[in-house]
């Protein structure tokens, strides 16, 4: 579905990718760490090509619980951005913005997911900010979807709304963590046919 | 087939699977996805697809031909009749199609499910299978066990609950 092939994509361009996703990130996380008042550490985000399956073993099993945020990327370099949050992390999330604790599956309520889609917003707003900046594009969000549910389901709908269903996808992830892995997310950015090429041109890097 | 008895036998997206009594077919998390249970109960024969689309004429790559309601399907009943199944005792039973999103944005909300259900029940229909049961749609991925022993569908739902059709 992306115009590129795994061969087609040059060491150069995945560094190029990474270092994107690493200024994006960086701009995320400090967000979060503001809105929710503690220190956000990140990995280094990774940009690879890889197949659905791949990415459901790096997020967890398939009937792994998670929360999901799924938003839409508009304008010159078109794409879907997708936040995975862990039961464990999501309930986390949920008890440090709504000041409550220990959280569970029956807190689940409207004002929860509202909150979290929140949080979804403020990350990818920033994310997609930094990238803005750093390439002069121009790039906006759709209002975040939400769900709540098994990994394989949430995943699968999400990459088949967005029409990637060919073998593998472009993607930059990244993990977050508060301390000792009390926020456990992934970030995934799919990028839609040309906004690599977009993307990468706009940095004077060739595909 | 398969000669482990009796043995659990996994679907991933995209694929599917022939097995006869006492096995069961698994496929775990169904999202929008649509898993089509196909059974013969006189030799105990069945099968399972688990598509992600309905309608494989869009596309230039077809891919697996588990992926599609309208290639998969077909496939899947010429399989099972293949294995001794007769065309007049076929009965289906589906699962899935849900819309796993929500959110206020309507023009965006994720529907991909509902069109996946209409293109099974449509391919179920010009093939002359009967549905006997179904648990389509909503807003929650599903885990399917089909028992190939008694033709009983089992979906289990986020939170270990169970609903056997």
């Amino acid at each position: 579905m992306i115009g590129l092939k795994q061969n087609d994509v040059s060491l150069q361009a995945l560094d190029a990718l990474r270092e994107v996703g690493n200024i994006g990130m960086g701009n995320a996380a400090t967000s979060l760490a503001q809105l929710m008042n503690v220190r956000i550490d990140m990995s280094v985000p990774r940009a690879a090509l890889l197949s659905f399956d791949d990415i459901v073993e790096m997020s967890g099993g398939m009937e792994e619980v998670v929360s999901c945020v799924y938003m839409k990327v508009l304008g010159d370099a078109p794409g879907t951005v997708l936040y995975i949050f862990d039961e464990k992390s999501t309930y986390h999330l949920l008890d440090t913005m709504l000041e409550t604790s220990g959280a569970t599956e029956q807190m689940m309520t409207p004002l929860a997911e509202s909150a979290i889609k929140e949080i979804g917003n403020v990350l990818t707003g920033s994310f997609i900010s930094a990238i803005a900046s750093l390439t002069g594009l121009r790039m906006i969000t759709t209002v975040p979807l939400f769900s709540f549910d098994m990994l394989g389901a949430v995943l699968s709908s999400s990459l088949i709304e967005s029409g990637y269903t060919e073998k593998e996808v472009l993607i930059i992830d990244t993990a977050f963590f508060q301390g000792r892995q009390q926020i456990n997310g992934h970030f995934f950015l799919f990028a839609d046919p040309g906004s690599l090429e977009t993307m990468l041109y706009s940095l004077g890097i060739s595909a | 087939m398969d000669y482990c008895e009796p043995c659990d036998i996994n679907v991933g997206i995209a694929g599917y699977h022939i097995s006869r009594s006492p096995n069961r077919i698994v496929t775990l998390g169904l999202g929008s996805c649509v898993g089509i249970c196909i059974y013969d109960p006189h030799p105990k024969v069945g099968g399972l697809v688990h598509i992600m689309l309905p309608d494989s004429t869009q596309f230039h790559d077809t891919g697996k031909p588990g992926k599609f309601a309208d290639i998969g399907i077909p496939l899947l009943v010429e399989e099972i009749l293949r294995e001794g199944g007769r065309p007049a005792r076929l009965v289906a039973k589906l699962a899935g199609g849900a819309q796993m999103f929500s959110g206020n944005d309507k023009t965006s909300a994720l529907d991909i499910g509902r069109r996946n259900i209409e293109a099974a029940r449509q391919a179920l229909a010009s093939l002359n299978v009967r549905i006997a049961a179904e648990d389509v749609g909503g807003s929650q991925g599903r885990t399917v066990f089909f028992d190939l022993g008694s033709g009983q569908v089992t979906i289990r739902t986020m939170g270990n609950k169970y609903k056997v059709i």
